[in-house]
């Protein structure tokens, strides 16, 4: 008899499933739009050459070693992207009131932020403190914030699916009726599935209902520069709550942007009101950090801060992140070209207005299933797909499937 | 007025703060016995030869690039892992019952296991379980099953000051008392801080009432290879008990044996009692690892899959490894001599027979300061000494500055 007998076959999750289906696929034409990771015109994974350069600097690099980095991370590495987030000229930060957690990729710089707001936000231990995440969001949201012990996560309107695009009215109606302190998870840019951001207007509107009814910020940033190919307009909303006074969160991700996935190179940037404040914070997140993972891991660490602090190779990382940019946008472009030009019934703007990675297709369950199962287009069953999966090749037969979805299944 | 102005400040890991008030003193005879990491003879880190050789080969190849692990990690890191705890030829992992979940370091691993523990162990979210762990231990052991949500956390008899050596029958009579069920911390070799381990003889009384008393046994590995010089004795005990039937947890870490510190390589090895209890663990051990950090670093894991996996660098790897066994050996060896040579006080048998990298010397506090106040030599205050921080060029004196402490210093 097992001390485990009990245990419950726990569901996979979903994208890691979507992905492990299409690998299994033998249909020669199998397109897969479900994960999001930048993909090639060629369908593959794509190692920026600023990366490959900066492993090789490193490599040779004797006067580096393997001893543990600081509870916080690498200093050069938190310095410099909180900087990205925040600009080079951040008052906040000339003010010394930021500071910085190096975390595993954007799940961990979530999980550091909840587990300390659970302790030491709105009380002591407050668990009851309700945490709101957009309606949709991207899927882990709601169980980082539940596993750091939160017991009250709450949908927060964002989607209008009739107009396919911002349910703003809903938003500040929610932003106005909840409790005071309540959290707010963000998304800095290229919002995780729909692609739809608030306009900078509407981002104004939110952070006024925001100061006056004392609601945490919590942002999200995992596509800064990969959004629109510009690291500051990727972070406008980011800095503009910086310069309203806002003390706040933010989770930053460089798996997309530096495409350095599988090294785990994510940082919490912290905005205090000043540096005393900041120095007791940043203290009760080392007590989190040390018993979760220690200390976090280099060498992710070490290629991004090398790169974010040499000024060739920033301009050289910049223009990577701009290749990814231009062709999601030319992919953007193409698709709906190609689906106005077959006269796919409705209409298909939101594919160019909206930002990011994933555009929010529209289509139903029914019609997602006809996606995977007949065309073996493999996409979200919300109906997200990830453009980097497009390229030159499978366009055109995407396109004729998004075609035959629409028109014969309701 | 800040959101955070209730937040205090934490006191500094007192590890790290030894380390810190090293670097600030300039007196020129200064020696750092602390922290625990490798130092070689001229108190430098030491890179193992092997390492730098495959992370050469890595940078090189082109056939890898940084997509997402696995949730659970790089199989052939858990696989090569899970062989190196349990032996090539090991009937469990032959059975399909073994699995590993690659985890940040030692740390991640025991921090995975215990919310596994937590959540699916003796009943269903059962926080009430205790939890044992030995008196003394290393520190963070505590904090990671509390902020896992144990709230039962004890001291199990282990070390006896007045003969300095293990208190067995203390130890014997907790796992008779402990309520059934209780899960305990087990050093699998080279105990931290006392480098006093169970003979083979007494690791077996300590399995026959475990197995009697249904105790969980959970075994932190961080020094396999590292105490002995040899990978096998350093996991005789673990092995012992995977023979004698238990379903059991091991947190490997391969910051020490690998010299990987600040790259975050670690392994839970998971022993269940048949593949069919695996198969359902592990997918509630990917379930937690998703709030967690959502995937593990890569470079640690290809280092040391790479190495495990190849036969030459495997090889070259133990030759790595006896080398730093060895040299602390040497230098357990010279500064029992130089004691007794000084006509120390005391006996200093137990310097030579305790194992790993750290020697509980039995100073008192008093002397502890006197040995960082008056002589720089820093030690932690429970008076374990690090070997690895002892050369040739400082071990006289060191071993003066002891024999001033216990003669002057009562």
């Amino acid at each position: 008899m097992s001390v485990f007998c009990e245990v419950p076959q726990a569901a996979p999750v979903a994208v890691f499933k979507l992905t492990q289906d299409f690998n299994n696929d033998q249909f020669p034409k199998k397109v897969n739009l479900g994960v999001g990771a930048y993909r090639t015109d060629e369908g593959q994974p794509w190692i920026l050459p600023v990366v490959k350069k900066v492993e090789k600097i490193i490599v040779h690099d004797d006067r580096l070693n393997h001893e543990y980095l600081p509870i916080l991370g690498l200093p050069e590495f938190r310095s410099s992207a909180s900087k990205i987030a925040l600009g080079d000229d951040s008052p906040a930060i000339l003010e010394n009131r930021v500071g910085a957690v190096q975390c595993l990729g954007g799940t961990g710089a979530l999980k550091m932020g909840a587990e300390f707001l659970r302790r030491f936000y709105n009380g002591n231990n407050n668990t009851k403190t309700p945490v709101y995440v957009s309606a949709p969001t991207w899927e882990n949201h709601n169980a980082v914030f539940a596993n750091a012990g939160f017991e009250d996560v709450r949908p927060y309107k964002y989607w209008d699916a009739e107009k396919r695009g911002l349910d703003l009215a809903g938003f500040l109606g929610d932003l106005e009726s909840c409790p005071e302190h309540s959290i707010f998870v963000l998304h800095a840019c290229a919002h995780n599935p729909t692609g739809t951001d608030p306009t900078q207007e509407q981002w104004e509107l939110i952070a006024e209902v925001m100061m006056r009814r004392k609601l945490f910020v919590f942002f999200d940033s995992a596509y800064q520069g990969f959004a629109s190919g510009s690291l500051e307009k990727d972070a406008w909303a980011v800095r503009y709550f910086v310069s309203m006074g806002f003390e706040m969160f933010c989770a930053q991700s460089f798996s997309k942007n530096f495409g350095l996935y599988n090294e785990r190179v994510g940082n919490l940037t912290v905005v205090a009101r000043d540096a005393d404040n900041l120095k007791r914070v940043l203290s009760q997140m080392e007590k989190i950090v040390r018993t979760t993972w220690s200390n976090p891991p280099a060498q992710g660490a070490r290629i991004v801060a090398t790169t974010l602090n040499s000024p060739e190779l920033f301009i050289e990382w910049k223009d990577n992140v701009k290749t990814m940019a231009d062709r999601v946008l030319l992919m953007r472009a193409q698709l709906k070209a190609k689906l106005q030009a077959l006269g796919t019934p409705g209409t298909w703007d939101h594919i160019t207005e909206q930002i990011g990675m994933f555009s929010f297709t529209g289509l139903n369950p029914k019609q997602v299933e006809y996606m995977v199962k007949e065309k073996h287009i493999y996409l979200m069953a919300s109906g997200r797909i990830n453009m980097c999966g497009l390229t030159t090749k499978n366009i055109d037969y995407v396109a004729e499937s998004i075609h035959e979805a629409v028109t014969t299944v309701q | 007025m800040s959101i955070f102005s209730d937040v205090p400040q934490a006191p500094p890991v007192a590890v790290f703060k030894l380390t810190a008030d090293f670097r600030e003193d300039s007196h020129p005879q200064k020696v750092n016995l602390g922290v625990g990491a490798y130092r070689t003879d001229d108190s430098q880190p030491w890179v193992l030869p092997v390492v730098k050789k495959v992370e050469r080969l890595i940078v090189e190849d082109d056939s890898l690039n940084h997509e997402y692990l696995p949730i659970l990690g790089l199989p052939e890191f858990r696989s090569a892992s899970s062989k190196v705890a349990l032996g090539d030829d090991s009937p469990a992992i032959k059975g399909n019952r073994v699995g590993g979940v690659q985890a940040l370091g030692g740390t991640g691993a025991l921090r995975i296991g215990a919310e596994f523990l937590r959540r699916w162990y003796n009943g269903t979210n059962n926080t009430a379980t205790p939890v044992y762990v030995s008196a003394p231990t290393w520190e963070n052991h505590n904090a990671v099953f509390a902020d896992a949500g144990f709230k039962d956390i004890r001291p199990y008899h282990y070390w006896d000051a007045a003969k300095r050596g293990l208190d067995l029958a203390g130890l014997l009579d907790d796992l008779e008392k402990a309520p059934e069920h209780s899960i305990f911390v087990l050093h699998a070799c080279a105990h931290n801080p006392t480098g006093t381990d169970p003979t083979q003889e007494e690791w077996k009384k300590i399995a026959e009432i475990m197995k009697r008393r249904k105790l969980f046994v959970f075994f932190d590995s961080a020094y396999q290879g590292f105490a002995s010089g040899s990978l096998d004795k350093d996991a005789w005990a673990i092995r012992f008990f995977v023979s004698e039937g238990f379903e059991l947890f091991v947190a490997q870490s391969f910051s020490k044996n690998f010299g990987l510190y600040n790259e975050r390589v670690g392994n839970l090895t998971v022993v269940a009692q048949d593949n069919e209890n695996l198969t359902r663990i592990l997918s509630q051990m990917e379930k937690i690892v998703r709030t967690t950090w959502s995937n593990p670093p890569s470079q640690g894991a290809r280092i040391v899959s790479k190495t495990l996996n190849c036969p030459e660098l495997f090889a070259e790897w133990k030759g790595n490894v006896k080398t730093m066994a060895d040299r602390v050996l040497l230098m357990r060896d010279q500064l029992k001599s130089k004691l007794q040579a000084l006509g120390t006080p005391g006996t200093w048998d137990h310097i030579t027979q305790q194992i790993g990298m750290f020697s509980f010397t039995g100073l008192n506090p008093k002397q502890v300061e006197y040995m960082i106040k008056e002589k720089h030599v820093y030690l932690m205050a429970s008076g374990r000494i690090n070997m690895c921080g002892l050369t040739t060029k400082n071990i006289d004196y060191v071993a003066q500055s002891i024999h001033e402490a216990v003669t002057k210093v009562q």
